[in-house]
């Protein structure tokens, strides 16, 4: 060859950079400062997530699931929930179903908040994190005061939620809402026509929809690219077709306007918990966790009075309960996507196989897609723009 | 759309499937609201193609692909392919059987999306694909031996790892368990277990074999 043949360089980006966003190892391939092929080396976050839930009882799978997307466990848990109702036919009371969609859309603020200000961080702005995690901060404790535990919750469980939440913990939240909007409006304020933050964002890492879907994108990648596909109203679960709420549609399928969508589905998501809020007062107290004692165990005032209570739960905390034989696939509206959950029962009180589809995945997959001909800061851009969280790609 | 509506959409697009592919559809059915397709294993790439393609179908979106083991059977793998029409609003399941050896076409060229999931079927069950770019492992370790998810790999796995700190480096050792890991049997005693009783007096009818 000869000797002035363009020099390629070969670099690691991770796994401890401050913008791969946990354990990502990327190989780079420059061509100068242009990215010829990106090699993103996964699974050193792996923990056989998969494998330990097939040794598990149904129970016992559940705060698997908050390890996985840790920025919005109870998403995770919702779709396990889901699936081991669909195998076992039960139902979810009302005030546990609105519960449910109030801690989701918690679950959703808190893992927006944490991408669109990170993705501010890694393209240069310091302000907006502390900002956004001052509310996080907010979440987190309204989660502790609905199960004990700020991440690793366990709250959602087949059948319901685990408790109730008591009054000041429901009004508490309800006085969150508003002065929250005025917090989106600051965070906008610095970014939305910071001529920074356009210049690294707009036209980066732009996918059209057909490219989206056959990747396997979901959630905010393809409604950035132009999609009206949210399974909130698509395939609704729980009562959300009661709630009324808008989907932020992007035009250009670029970096920035999965930002705008993400700031837009904080605003909605607020309305959302308004509305649920209004509804658990209207209708008032009830049952929160299906009544059904072969598959949820008593509350711990029955146990001490009565000998079947005390039987049951020890029962259902030991051998679990039996899941008919069957197979199902059930998907909620997570923050990043689509998360999806396929459960293989074959009867017994554990998972036969409990396959976790985590949209991370699909969006990190396509990474080297997304990046090929653009500079290397870019690729920080990128990373930042589909929200990627190791727990749910490495598993 | 109710669940009636919704699996009577079901059926139709399943009789429309299993008219236009023919005999690569082995056979369907439609268990807790959900579309199951079995598929002969060389005719997947048609099959996809023609699930993607075809206006009545219109499986544009891919969602999912993974393994499941039955290590009784003859072909042991599952290869179980999830897909979804945005436009009609309708999920399919897809299954193939295969064995150790024998490679399931890759789908990669119809769903680029597929490309680490098939990675991963491969690392985690050791399923072959044929025409896979890049059949490399995906989740586990660098230089991992075996693969995790099979049946028979046991869930402790067979080396650990810790620090050195006299070679200075990272060292695998086997594993050694201080306890052994309880697996209990929880068949219920009033349903699962057959008792053998010596005295052929006692539940002659209920208890022997």
């Amino acid at each position: 060859m000869a000797e002035t043949s363009v020099r390629n360089f070969s670099i690691n980006f991770g796994p401890q950079h401050p913008a791969a966003h946990g354990v990502l190892r990327l190989v780079l391939e420059l061509d100068g400062e242009i990215v010829d092929r990106v090699d993103p080396h996964i699974g050193l976050l792996h923990r056989g997530t998969e494998k330990l839930m097939e040794y598990k009882s149904y129970l016992q799978a559940v705060p698997y699931l908050d390890r996985l997307d840790y920025v919005a466990p109870m998403n995770q848990e919702h779709a396990f929930a889901l699936g081991v109702e669909k195998l076992l036919d039960i139902g979810v009371p009302r005030r546990g179903q609105l519960i449910r969609i109030l801690y989701s859309e918690i679950g959703r603020i808190l893992s927006h908040l944490l991408n669109v200000t990170t993705q501010a961080l890694d393209v240069g702005a310091l302000t907006p994190p502390l900002w956004g995690f001052e509310e996080r901060e907010k979440l987190m404790v309204f989660y502790e005061r609905a199960c004990g535990a700020r991440l690793h919750s366990a709250y959602f469980r087949p059948g319901g939620v685990h408790q109730d939440l008591p009054q000041d913990l429901i009004d508490d939240i309800e006085a969150w809402c508003d002065p929250f909007l005025k917090v989106c409006d600051d965070i906008e304020g610095l970014l939305t026509d910071n001529r920074i933050f356009k210049q690294r964002n707009v036209d980066i890492g732009v996918v059209s929809l057909d490219d989206a879907w056959a990747r396997g994108f979901s959630g905010v990648m393809v409604r950035g690219s132009g999609a009206v596909w949210d399974l909130r109203k698509n395939q609704p679960y729980e009562c959300y077709d009661e709630f009324e709420f808008d989907i932020p549609i992007g035009k250009n399928g670029d970096c920035y306007d999965r930002y705008l969508i993400r700031m837009m589905e904080m605003r909605q998501s607020a309305s959302i918990m308004k509305q649920a809020i209004k509804k658990l007062n209207d209708e008032g107290p009830g049952p929160v966790s299906s009544l059904d004692g072969r598959i949820v165990p008593p509350k711990r005032s029955q146990m001490k009075r009565s000998m079947e209570s005390l039987i049951q739960h020890f029962k259902l905390h030991t051998e679990g309960y039996k899941v008919p034989e069957g197979e199902v696939y059930t998907a909620v509206e997570a923050p990043k996507g689509e998360f999806g959950v396929y459960l293989v029962s074959d009867g017994s009180n554990r998972p036969y196989r409990c396959k976790i589809k985590a949209p991370g995945f699909s969006h990190l997959q396509a990474l080297d897609f997304l990046c090929r001909g653009h500079q290397l800061a870019d690729v920080s851009a990128v990373i930042g723009s589909i929200d990627v969280v190791f727990g749910e790609v490495d598993r | 759309m109710s669940e009636v509506e919704y699996h009577d959409i079901l059926s139709e697009l399943a009789k429309h499937v299993a008219g236009e592919l023919g005999e690569t559809v082995t056979s369907w059915q439609i268990a807790f609201g959900e579309l199951n397709v079995n598929l002969k294993r060389q005719d997947v790439i048609g099959a996809m193609r023609f699930l993607r393609d075809d206006k009545r179908t219109n499986f544009v979106c891919f969602i999912d692909l993974c393994g499941v083991d039955y290590p009784e059977r003859e072909a042991r793998f599952d290869v179980v392919y999830h897909l979804l029409s945005p436009k009609n609003n309708t999920r399919i399941r897809l299954r193939v059987q295969t064995d150790e050896e024998t490679p399931v076409p890759s789908i990669t060229g119809i769903y680029p999306g597929a490309g680490w999931f098939e990675r991963e079927a491969y690392d985690m069950y050791g399923i072959l694909f044929t025409g896979h770019p890049d059949l490399r492992r995906l989740l586990t370790d660098y230089g991992f031996d075996g693969h995790p998810l099979r049946k028979d790999f046991p869930l402790t796995g067979h080396v650990e790892t810790r620090y050195d700190d006299e070679l200075k480096r990272v060292v695998y050792e086997p594993v050694e368990l201080r306890q052994e890991f309880r697996n209990f049997d929880f068949l219920s005693p009033w349903e699962g277990t057959q008792y053998d009783l010596p005295n052929e007096d006692v539940g002659s009818d209920k208890g022997s074999k």
